[in-house]
């Protein structure tokens, strides 16, 4: 059982879920209960006494927002390629190769059609298990493809992001994608398009940089990290401890920059409230 | 011709050394040693085009971060004489890492938006070392707006280590400043001229980076991430920059290649610094043949191209 090994203060957490359960119990990092996993499962992975939110995969999200199987996988043939031949200690073909092993996906982010209660959405969910959830070409094409998904076909468009941000391995190609989906995003928008991000544990650098904060409306779950730069990195610069609870969603909310803060049980109720309130015919050639 | 000299330019250190000292033997006690210094002189010329011509990534790393290489001001100075520069976000404070403001180049009035490193302690302290706080996002995407209300191009300086870590920068949304002017910029109704003139490190330098043109002067470095960084955490040793420059491929040189710069400026012989006047017409002469083209664009045209150029970047397999 890893969690036993894992850091326990709260904001150097770096719990992962798998999706198939690898012991019975779960250590919470929030309240240090010990939880039976088999019913952690019925409260979507939420710690009943404390509320902390695990982190959760795209099948999870797929289970907590579509019945049953009434959705379909969007461009999930697209897979890295090693446009600069990287090799650090490890090369980065290697790494690729290992974490499509460890998590069962070809990168970072599954993008879908589905129905949300009466409202078709399209949805893209980030699992930061594969390479910190780092974005390089293929996220950027993927959410871009979503991006003009929901546009050609006025769908609402909703983004689970969770993210160390933009993938290094892949250089100045990663940092570009940041522009490539702003600017998809841009053209969305004026077409009167609605876009909903969702910010998870934790959505940090690129990814919080493009389209994490660029949502019509901005949700995020609880005590989630949230920002720009990595706590450790403003901690280096700076030469001083990081204020409690400093660039949790909790702080972003007070500071303005998050919407609301939504437990996993409201997260389908408060989407169908927003996706009620702004979806609408999208012009596609705007 | 004494002064700061990089690590892999000691050979011309030394010969610069021995002309000086030439120079003071001869005018003290009178020998003639002119044919001896010209010799010198001209091997100095020799190995400093030997050198320059085979500049490894590190090498063009340090030379984007000389400290006596011109900085924005430099440039907007000499391209615009009667340069006004604008402050503030209208929201929050005035971020002395980026300037900003309204010039003329020629018949073209242009906005410009730069981010200013400070040529000694003093002013890198008032710079923040170009380092910019989202005020200075901010305050640029009001500068841009302003540009594509009166139907004037805008000019783009990247020049940052990166944006700027700390607590009331992530507090006031470094990450949403950023974010949205990358939005903004993709769609706004003017051509965007984006010119590195030294380091581009990560969405601190996108920020202002988004265009319909990416020139880089010839020895600059723009990438996801310093390479001191990246080292940092994929080899867990700060020290193997080097490695990680070579692997990340962050040259001018190396975006050209990749299609992702559209245009390379040659720098002057030793770097952008030797002659700042000079390296400013250079510049010059590439901004007005850019907005010459661009400016004749039809406004959806012109969107539309730039939307096109950043969806195509990107490799991957399906």
């Amino acid at each position: 059982m890893t969690a036993w090994f894992k850091r326990q203060k709260e904001k150097v957490t770096t719990i992962e879920k798998k999706s198939i359960p690898d012991g019975l119990w779960e250590k919470c990092p929030g309240c240090e209960e010990i939880l039976f996993r088999r019913e952690l499962l019925k409260t979507m992975m939420v710690c009943p006494h404390c509320h902390f939110h695990f982190r959760l995969v795209a099948e999870d999200y797929l289970k907590i927002l579509f019945a049953g199987d009434s959705y379909e996988e969007l461009n999930p043939q697209l897979h890295s390629a090693d446009p600069l031949n990287f090799k650090a200690k490890k090369s980065y073909s290697n790494q690729l190769k290992e974490a499509t092993v460890k998590t069962g996906s070809p990168d970072v982010i599954s993008t879908y059609l589905g129905n949300l209660g009466e409202h078709k959405i399209v949805l893209g969910v980030m699992n930061f298990s594969f390479i910190g959830g780092s974005m390089g070409s293929v996220v950027g094409e993927k959410v871009s493809r979503a991006i003009d998904y929901a546009r050609e076909n006025s769908v609402p468009l909703v983004m689970i992001c969770a993210s160390g941000g933009a993938r290094m391995q892949e250089g100045i190609y990663s940092l570009m994608q940041l522009a490539k989906i702003s600017a998809k995003l841009a053209r969305y928008s004026e077409a009167g398009g609605l876009y909903i991000s969702i910010l998870t544990d934790p959505t940090t650098g690129g990814v919080s940089a493009s389209y994490g904060m660029l949502g019509d409306v901005i949700l995020a779950e609880p005590g989630a990290l949230i920002g720009f730069a990595g706590p450790r990195v403003i901690k280096q610069t700076i030469g001083e401890d990081l204020p409690e609870g400093f660039q949790r969603s909790e702080f972003l909310l007070e500071k303005g920059f998050v919407d609301r803060i939504i437990h996993r049980k409201e997260m389908k109720e408060v989407l169908t409230q927003i996706l009620e309130f702004g979806h609408q015919e999208v012009e596609a050639h705007a | 011709m004494a002064g700061f000299y990089l690590d892999f330019e000691k050979p011309i250190a030394d010969l610069d050394q021995k002309i000086d000292e030439m120079i003071e033997m001869s005018s003290k006690d009178g020998t003639d040693l002119s044919s001896e210094i010209v010799r010198l002189k001209e091997k100095r010329e020799k190995i400093t085009k030997k050198i320059y011509s085979n500049l490894s990534r590190w090498q063009r790393v340090q030379l984007a971060r000389y400290p006596k290489r011109p900085y924005a001001l430099d440039y907007i100075e000499r391209l615009s004489p009667s340069f006004v520069e604008l402050h503030g976000d209208r929201c929050f404070a005035d971020d002395h890492a980026i300037v900003s403001g309204i010039g003329k180049i020629d018949d073209y009035h242009v906005a410009y938006v730069g981010q200013q490193k400070g040529k000694n302690t003093k002013e890198n302290l008032e710079r923040n070392f170009g380092m910019s706080r989202p005020e200075g996002y901010r305050k640029a995407l009001r500068i841009m707006k302003m540009a594509a209300k009166f139907n004037r191009p805008v000019i783009c300086f990247i020049d940052t280590p990166g944006a700027y870590p700390g607590i009331g920068a992530e507090e006031r949304g470094q990450a949403e400043a950023i974010a949205k002017n990358l939005m903004e910029m993709a769609v706004l109704p003017v051509p965007i001229m984006v010119i590195v003139i030294g380091e581009g490190a990560s969405g601190g330098a996108l920020g202002i980076g988004v265009g319909d043109r990416l020139i880089m002067l010839e020895n600059t470095w723009f990438s996801v991430i310093s390479p001191e960084g990246c080292a940092s955490i994929l080899w867990r040793d700060a020290s193997k920059a080097e490695m990680a420059a070579d692997a990340m491929k962050v040259t001018a040189q190396d975006l050209h290649e990749m299609g992702i710069c559209d245009e390379i400026i040659p720098e002057p012989l030793g770097g952008a610094h030797k002659d700042y006047d000079l390296m400013a017409q250079q510049v010059k002469k590439v901004i007005i043949k850019e907005l010459d083209e661009l400016m004749q664009l039809e406004t959806s045209e012109l969107i539309e191209r730039r939307i096109t150029k950043y969806d195509r970047i990107g490799m991957w397999e399906e």
